[in-house]
């Protein structure tokens, strides 16, 4: 089936303005998509202002230039500096200086200056059931599953196109039919002192990513509802092993009350049934430094912090002093009541550096380190350190990167899949 | 050997190494945006370089930035040669549109069953504009 655009659409589509190239962008992947028309927005959520080189700098005052604006609410993810001043970012001229025009570009196009990673703690939520465009994986991985709202896996510049167009490809996770569940992933046969502890979500959903791909599955076996926290965490470790745009959880996410209402009444293609081993091989598989005997940093905060995290950080230092620092990264909405409560300085008193605005894996932050050893909480920062940064990475809970980063060496408490 | 592929998106016809990929990639944090080396440490075809290269891709995986890391190695002129591809990803390709409407050369993209995707490893291939692709003598 071919796109059909309405004479609206054409016209804007013809055009010589950057609300054409917008259109055109839109149009252009539709087709690639095998959409047949496209469906009005409610909301977007913005990646495409992180530097990444220059080419996206010049796509975005190419659209500025060209008069456009963003026509729905439009959140931005990170960027590249930490506008806020909090952390030292080593990005240097030119890069520096292109960086920082882009995310004004991205401001001049009517962007909301939220520079988070989770903009769905930062007040965008947009309605179950409304259809939105949004960029950066665990966000669309979290809208979709936990919101309810539908949106495809939009990338850097889609994201865009669609704000300044206020329209998307009327495709995948749109379409009501493609929402079901035709997989089951089972965690019934893990201990309940796993299931309830921390490492549990990036554990389980790392592995979800690897063994589900892009296919809707439903987790069956979970006793109580995790948390909105663990949510965002066993997503973010999904998206970044796997192509995961939605995932329910039977009992939890509001798309599955129960198992069989989101299979549709059909049988699912496949069940798959976690056992202990599995799960303790894929948090081994988190982890790329073997047995080291110090760390150099810990890095928590990808997803961004919630204030509730913020909690239980400041309560596991509980006023001791770090060996080496903790990197926190989290957005300006969780800052400001850090700062109006005193509890900013208590943190870096202690050590740790709070990153604002973006964070370690996205621009260089943490010092170059041959060799160096970044231990961390996070399923998302655990699979791109290594490649981003150079460090090896050892992965624990929030309790042990903490214990560690006051001896400066790895301990762990085990908790048994 | 020689067969014709679909055009996902059109664009330069052209020769290069082929690199087959026996591992699905994350173009963001997994493809080094500057060289076009895979940087990705955990990808069995890691330390490999994609510039130029004929780049037959099993799949993507990961960050929505793909397109980003693609727009920024046809701007610095590290993109491969061609892309070929299982099936179209929009995440990536997108990469390629929007290179397009900034009025740069970019390489094609084509589609090719998996199963053939061994039979290019090791050797030179031409691209042609209407989508055939050959080994060159």
């Amino acid at each position: 089936m071919s796109l059909a655009l309405s004479p609206d659409e054409q016209a804007i589509a013809s055009g010589k303005d950057g609300a054409a190239m917008a259109m055109r962008i839109v149009a252009d992947s539709a087709r690639l998509l095998g959409a047949p028309r496209l469906i009005p927005i409610a909301s977007a959520h913005i990646d495409g202002a992180l530097y990444h080189g220059d080419s996206g700098t010049l796509f975005a005052e190419k659209l500025v230039e060209g008069g456009a604006r963003v026509c729905v609410r439009s959140t931005l993810n990170v960027g590249a500096l930490d506008l806020m001043g909090c952390s030292r970012i080593r990005l240097e001229e030119p890069a520096r200086g292109m960086a920082r025009r882009m995310m004004e570009a991205y401001r001049k196009l009517g962007c909301e200056q939220s520079w988070t990673c989770a903009p769905y703690q930062a007040g965008h939520r947009p309605a179950l059931g409304s259809d939105v465009a949004w960029g950066e994986s665990n966000a669309v991985v979290f809208c979709n599953s936990v919101l309810g709202a539908r949106t495809n896996r939009y990338g850097d510049f889609l994201d865009i196109a669609c704000a300044i167009s206020g329209r998307a490809p009327d495709y995948g996770l749109h379409r009501t039919e493609n929402r079901r569940a035709r997989l089951v992933f089972d965690v019934a046969g893990l201990s309940a002192p796993f299931l309830g502890s921390e490492i549990a979500w990036p554990v389980l959903g790392s592995l979800y990513g690897r063994e589900v791909g892009n296919t809707v599955g439903v987790v069956i076996g979970v006793p109580s509802h995790p948390g909105e926290d663990a949510l965002k965490a066993f997503g973010a470790a999904a998206a970044s092993s796997g192509a995961v745009g939605l995932f329910h959880i039977a009992g939890v996410t509001p798309e599955a009350p129960d198992a069989e209402i989101i299979l549709a009444g059909a049988a699912p293609e496949t069940v798959i049934r976690v056992t202990p081993e599995m799960a303790a091989r894929a948090r081994a598989g988190l982890s790329t430094a073997t047995r080291p005997k110090a760390i150099d940093a810990v890095a928590i905060g990808s997803p961004h912090l919630s204030l509730a995290e913020f909690d239980m950080l400041e309560r596991l230092i509980g006023g001791r002093r770090l060996s080496v620092p903790v990197y926190a990264c989290t957005g300006r909405h969780v800052l400001s009541s850090l700062e109006q409560t005193g509890r900013r300085k208590r943190l870096e008193a202690s050590g740790v550096i709070i990153v604002a605005d973006t964070c370690v894996v996205v621009t260089p932050i943490m010092p170059e380190l041959e060799g160096g050893i970044l231990m961390t909480n996070s399923g998302k920062f655990a699979h791109y350190a290594p490649g981003n940064t150079g460090y090896a990475v050892l992965y624990g809970s929030l309790t042990d990167c903490v214990e560690s980063a006051v001896l400066g060496k790895p301990t762990f408490t085990d908790i048994a899949a | 050997m020689s067969a014709m592929a679909e055009i996902l998106v059109p664009g330069q016809a052209g020769e290069g190494e082929a690199l087959v990929l026996t591992a699905p990639i994350s173009f963001w944090g997994g493809v080094d945006p500057k060289t076009g080396r895979i940087a990705d440490v955990r990808h069995p075809q890691h330390g490999q370089n994609l510039a130029g290269r004929v780049l037959f891709l099993p799949g993507t995986i990961g960050s929505s930035s793909a397109s980003a890391v693609l727009l920024e190695l046809v701007h610095n002129c590290h993109a491969p040669a061609a892309i070929v591809l299982h099936e179209p990803d929009a995440i990536l390709l997108l990469g390629l549109i929007v290179a397009r409407e900034m009025g740069w050369e970019t390489p094609m993209a084509l589609r090719l069953g998996r199963d053939v995707f061994e039979t290019y490893r090791g050797s030179t291939v031409t691209v042609a504009g209407d989508g055939a692709l050959a080994i060159a003598d």
